[in-house]
């Protein structure tokens, strides 16, 4: 049976292969190149910040994070995955990953939120946005981590570039939704008392939208972790090339331990960004509250919003 | 009264042509005409009107009737498709970015349906907000925006959030917000219709005392005629875009301008929007030291009345009806003091009527008597009733009971 490809093939992988080795990398090496300098710099700092502070000191401030903004189980929770991550002999892999994925989502989003207000206010950039964040939403990140190596080489910044494609449509997408979901009557009222367009923005649409977009930061967060062992495959470091080696090796103990890493701390980072996207009264008493109690002796720790006995 | 805000010719399409829409309706074709031939909606259609200061001027009109759209073209939240709207002889229509801006941060406040409070603002932040944007120093906008939540009486609740609040509280807040920036000009979107009736009410007094005290020149939006009534100095009745009568509340019950306003008036209590002077007789009465008993039997027969006052020295001392002349009747030795009871009913002549049924029970004329105790007419009961059961149905003219009397009460109301 005859089908069209006999007669004639579309030569595209060869195009798009003189595209982006004949044109694109000697034409813009440069700017890619300097592209990865905020990241590398970035990167840098926060691995050896977390690298240079001491394993109970870091696990005993994050458990208090999570205690100010989540519960005091949370907190409970932080503590022992940490210790479990540090016995388990992946301490430094899990700080390098830690980093990684903070880079990754600090870019996200000093670019995702300023797309998804322009997106929000512009039907039209929204129509041509949305294709571009279905692509990158669908494309299998293997497809582009070839041409992300020949742009930007191997090493943690590409890993991380290939961690903030795949993981900037959630934010984008609810930046643009929390701001789009702002009251009509609020956006009204203020321009009703005079406001520019810029201090309805920063007074009404991101103050209100701000629950949302704290979601969306979360899904942002949780897919830079997932991409933690496919970043590793270009030269990324930390749990994902703990998990990758094992894979190699078919060393099944070093796999689950990079595994087991990633996995507690996920949890414990969406935990703890789910406590500060929802605004509901904390449930036990907070941090402060407790400390505070402990110098009162006598009287309980209470919840402060409703004053009711916490058991 | 100088005129805060003209709006001529003024005119809503909704749609993507309007041009082509006020041309249609320019030759005369209907509001539903141009939705079938344009697909496009005419939401307000050559409304004129002024507003004086220090007036409060209510549109009324059922949902639909377009008159949310009309009190947002005052201050452009919509853009007018036709017309003019002067502020303070200003084309509004015309103005730039920066000009509009400033009179909306000055000039201009808005209260709206469902209060439109920043759920994300404290109390004092969602009133402080209107100077906030105008860039006015934290310490000013503090203490002006507790001085406007003093006004209605929510300062305790100053550091709640909106809601904490009951509905009613919360647009007293959107009230104070509007107030805060001490604007000439307040629209107010049925800013009390989300309400439930009680505190609705309370509101509206509150409202009009508020206006005594500050005097703003005020466009009130509502769809409950009876809230217009109580509050407007002058009200239009708004209809498919049009405006149908503008006139008091006496010229809307009294005289309808077409059947639509009549339907409307109905159900009115007639008693709330008439005052005492329009019902109101000339002022007769008998003096004890000139006139005698067949003085008074004549008097009556001649105006045919059942009973007449009797002023002493300028004083109203009592009435005198025709019954008590009658037992008096074969004694010649009685005078018009033995015949007279002291006790008159009185009212005043801005009263409402419904405040005189109480007077009107005796049914003895009442005597209507000024702020500087001058007897100035006559309230039969009659007449109160009358005026309760007149036909709204068919247009009357204001001046209906334009006998003499009536005529003669109103010089001497004025003199």
């Amino acid at each position: 049976m005859w089908q069209p490809s006999d007669t004639f093939e579309i030569p595209l992988d060869t195009w798009v292969e003189s595209a982006i080795k004949g044109w694109l990398v000697p034409n813009f090496r440069d700017v890619f190149q300097a592209i990865q300098v905020p990241i590398t710099v970035v990167l840098e700092g926060l691995d050896m910040a977390l690298q240079a502070i001491p394993m109970p000191v870091f696990a005993i401030a994050v458990a208090l994070v999570a205690w100010a903004v989540a519960s005091r189980g949370l907190a409970l929770f932080t503590l022992i995955s940490l210790a479990i991550v540090d016995l388990i002999g992946v301490w430094t892999q899990t700080m390098t990953t830690l980093a990684m994925i903070l880079t990754a989502v600090l870019f996200c989003a000093i670019v995702g939120v300023p797309l998804g207000i322009a997106a929000a206010r512009r039907d039209g950039f929204e129509k041509g946005l949305r294709p571009v964040l279905d692509i990158m939403q669908t494309i299998p990140p293997f497809v582009y981590l070839v041409p992300i190596v020949m742009l930007f080489g191997v090493g943690m910044a590409p890993g991380i570039i290939a961690t903030i494609i795949f993981a900037l449509p959630p934010i984008i997408r609810l930046t643009n939704l929390g701001i789009r979901s702002v009251p009509e009557d609020l956006i009204e009222a203020a321009f009703a008392f005079g406001s520019s367009p810029r201090q309805v923005l920063w007074e009404v649409q991101l103050p209100l939208a701000l629950r949302t977009i704290m979601a969306g930061l979360n899904q942002t967060l949780m897919l830079a972790l997932s991409m933690a062992v496919i970043a590793a495959l270009i030269g990324a470091g930390g749990l994902g090339l703990t998990v990758y080696t094992g894979l190699g090796r078919l060393d099944v103990g070093a796999a689950t331990e990079g595994g087991l890493g990633i996995v507690l701390l996920a949890m414990i980072l969406d935990r703890i960004t789910q406590a500060l996207g929802s605004d509901s009264p904390t449930k036990t008493p907070g941090f402060l509250e407790t400390l505070k109690s402990f110098f009162r002796l006598g009287t309980p720790a209470t919840s402060p919003e409703t004053g009711r006995r916490v058991s | 009264m100088t005129d805060k805000i003209q709006v001529k010719n003024l005119s809503k399409v909704f749609g993507d042509d309007p041009d082509t829409a006020l041309a249609m309706i320019r030759d005369g074709k209907t509001k539903d005409d141009v939705l079938a031939e344009t697909g496009q909606t005419i939401g307000v259609q050559s409304v004129d009107f002024t507003v004086g200061e220090g007036e409060v001027f209510v549109v009324m009109g059922l949902s639909g009737s377009g008159k949310s759209t009309l009190v947002r073209m005052l201050n452009r939240l919509i853009e007018a498709s036709d017309g003019e709207i002067f502020v303070d002889g200003e084309d509004l229509r015309r103005a730039n970015e920066a000009t509009l801006r400033r009179l909306r941060l000055d000039k201009v406040a808005m209260v709206f349906q469902h209060f439109a409070l920043f759920p994300h603002k404290s109390v004092r932040e969602n009133v402080e907000y209107g100077l906030k944007v105008a860039g006015v120093s934290a310490d000013e906008r503090r203490k002006r925006a507790l001085d406007a939540l003093d006004k209605v009486g929510l300062s305790a609740w100053a550091d709640r959030r909106p809601s904490a609040l009951s509905g009613g509280m919360q647009q007293r807040v959107g009230l104070a917000r509007g107030l805060a920036v001490d604007p000439e000009i307040l629209l107010m979107d049925e800013p009390f219709s989300a309400l439930d009736p009680l505190i609705r009410r309370d509101m509206q007094n509150e409202l009009l005392e508020l206006q005594r005290e500050l005097k703003k020149t005020i466009v009130f939006i509502t769809h409950d005629l009876d809230e217009a009534l109580i509050l407007g100095d002058r009200i239009a009745i708004m209809k498919e875009g049009r405006f149908v009568q503008v006139g008091t509340a006496e010229e809307i019950v009294g005289n309808p301008a077409d059947d639509y306003v009549a339907a409307f008036t109905q159900d009115v209590d007639r008693a709330r929007v008439f005052d005492v002077q329009s019902v109101m007789k000339a002022p007769e009465s008998l003096d004890p030291a000139q006139d005698g008993v067949a003085d008074a039997r004549r008097r009556l027969d001649e105006l045919s009345r059942d009973a007449l006052h009797v002023m002493r020295g300028g004083e109203l001392a009592g009435i005198v009806t025709r019954r008590a002349l009658a037992e008096t009747e074969g004694n010649g030795d009685a005078t018009l003091e033995d015949v007279m009871s002291p006790d008159a009913p009185t009212a005043r002549p801005d009263t409402h009527l419904f405040t005189i049924y109480g007077a009107c029970a005796s049914g003895l004329p009442v005597a209507v008597i000024d702020g500087d105790g001058r007897f100035v007419g006559v309230v039969t009961p009659e007449s109160v009733f009358d005026l309760l059961a007149q036909d709204n149905n068919t247009p009357q003219h204001e001046d209906a009971p334009a006998d003499k009397e009536a005529a003669e009460a109103a010089s001497v109301l004025s003199a």
